[in-house]
């Protein structure tokens, strides 16, 4: 599962720009997490301030 | 709002702005939707533009520009300095804008044409009909309503959702997404004339650190880094942070900005039936700078002119935008990208040592032209050498 530390994103959509799934989408002030996502982490390694995480919770 | 447009711009930075104001400037029915609720807002870019550039699509109004450009520094990893100037008269080759008002300015100016505008408006899926797209999905605050339109322009920047709605494949590979952090910084000691940018693979890994003035002691302070040599610890953010900690220690944020550019190869097809796809959507970044607001702003204006004339012809299948395509590759623009596509991979494999011992053999350079072209085409000179390492570039340069 991914998990988006809200309290770091920065609603940029870099994340957005690299999955492959098209999983995410930015909606206002909120990164959405769609049921495509693979838990590749992509995103997660592209984040410019580590607001993504893949697995454990 | 109107059921059906000639045109409908998804997205309200450079490309639709101009895209729309183009169209309605020709007496066609536009509307552009962004889905943030303030155009220009939160800001996504460090600002810099060459000054004819902006010229060719706005009248320069100091209203958004926040700083003229007289030079560039270029610092190597052992923190050598390579100065360039230009030669024209006057010695000014760019501006540092005001993003904010400056988007702002250019959706007012599509509005005054005559183009609608919808803020806090999100297009969620296109409408197709026989595999051809003719409209989009609209939500605004809860409520759905489906827009017509004869040609969608997909303009909505990085994220480039839309066209892979459409069945348009625009994902970023991994390594060719610059994960970028930014901040305004002021109260700082700058040359307020000068951007700077700063390479090396301790400073920026498959990117660059920039310092672009916006002010006599206020600078956009940036990085882009290679998504593949990014993780924890290692972020954008981190490098940033290092890098102002070690220079600018007393200076004090005002603002906080992250992001991401593209600096991959363009799509392999930026038009489908009833869809033109611009700017940073397109992925028509350059590859080298990452520079893309006159990018989007040349392929947003061509891809109303297309639009018009399919219109006019009634045809606005793929076959007959293809013209689009075709135009923006054979332009400066197209042939640039390519170019500079090269460099970048050439780059992006340098050692620090190698860099070093490029940037050491010029610590001044007087361009007469202010472009990446002449700034390569003075390096070959000094590094014979190099021209064999980059024998790709050989006929794109010399
Ligand atoms: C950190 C950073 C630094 C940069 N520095 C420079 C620089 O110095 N010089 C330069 O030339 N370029 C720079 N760039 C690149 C530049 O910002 C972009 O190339 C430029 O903004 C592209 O314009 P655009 O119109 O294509 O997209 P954008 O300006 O990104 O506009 C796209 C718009 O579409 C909206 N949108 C997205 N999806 C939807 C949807 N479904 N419905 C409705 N609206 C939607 C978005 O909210 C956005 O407002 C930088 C970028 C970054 C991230």
């Amino acid at each position: 599962m991914l998990k988006v530390h809200r309290d770091i994103c920065g609603y940029c959509g870099c994340c957005v720009s690299v999955c492959k799934e098209g999983a995410l989408e930015l909606i206002d002030a909120y990164l959405e997490v769609g049921p495509g996502c693979t838990d590749c982490g992509v995103c997660a390694k592209a984040c410019p301030v580590g607001a993504l995480e893949v697995g454990r919770e | 709002m109107k059921k059906h447009y000639d045109l409908l711009m998804i997205g309200g930075g450079p490309a639709g702005a101009i895209a729309a104001r183009t169209a309605a400037k020709a007496g066609l029915s536009a509307c552009i939707v962004e889905k943030r609720p303030a155009i220009g807002a939160p800001v996504r870019c460090a600002e810099g533009i060459g000054m004819e550039s902006l010229a060719e699509f706005v009248e320069p109004d100091p209203c958004f520009i926040s700083a003229e450009m007289q030079r560039a520094a270029v610092v190597a990893p052992d923190g050598t300095t390579m100065m360039l100037d230009s030669e024209s008269a006057g010695g000014k080759v760019g501006y540092v804008l005001d993003r904010k008002v400056f988007d702002r300015e250019l959706v007012w100016q599509a509005a005054e044409a005559g183009a609608d505008v919808a803020v806090k408006t999100r297009a969620s899926a296109p409408i197709m009909s026989d595999g051809k797209i003719c409209g989009a999905t609209l939500e605004f605050c809860g409520t759905k309503t489906d827009v017509m339109a004869d040609v969608v322009v997909a303009a909505d920047g990085v994220e480039s959702k839309f066209s892979k709605w459409c069945g348009v494949d625009t994902t970023v590979p991994l390594r060719e997404i610059m994960s970028s952090a930014q901040y305004i910084v002021t109260d700082i000691d700058i040359d307020p004339h000068c951007t700077v940018f700063c390479l090396g693979n301790n400073v920026a890994p498959q990117g660059y650190l920039w310092v672009f003035p916006k002010g006599d002691r206020t600078a956009n302070v940036g990085i882009g880094i290679s998504g593949i040599k990014s993780g924890n610890g290692h972020r954008a953010k981190d490098y940033l942070d290092r890098y102002m900690a070690s220079k600018f220690p007393n200076g004090k944020t005002i603002e906080w900005i992250v992001g991401g550019v593209s600096v991959c190869r363009p799509l392999a097809c930026t038009v489908a039936d009833g869809l033109i796809i611009a700017g940073d959507a397109a992925r028509v970044v350059d590859p080298l700078t990452g520079g893309g607001i006159y990018n989007a702003m040349y392929t947003g204006d061509l891809a109303a002119k297309v639009a018009i004339d399919a219109i006019e012809k009634g045809d606005t299948s793929k076959d007959a935008l293809m013209t689009y395509d075709k135009q923006w590759r054979e332009s400066t623009m197209g042939k640039t990208i390519e170019r500079n596509y090269h460099i970048k991979e050439y780059m992006i494999n340098l050692t620090d040592a190698k860099l070093n011992a490029i940037i050491q053999t010029a610590t001044s350079i007087n361009l007469k032209e202010f472009s990446t072209l002449q700034l390569a085409k003075e390096l070959l000179k000094r590094n014979p050498k190099l021209i064999l390492e980059l024998a790709v570039l050989k006929n794109l340069i010399t």
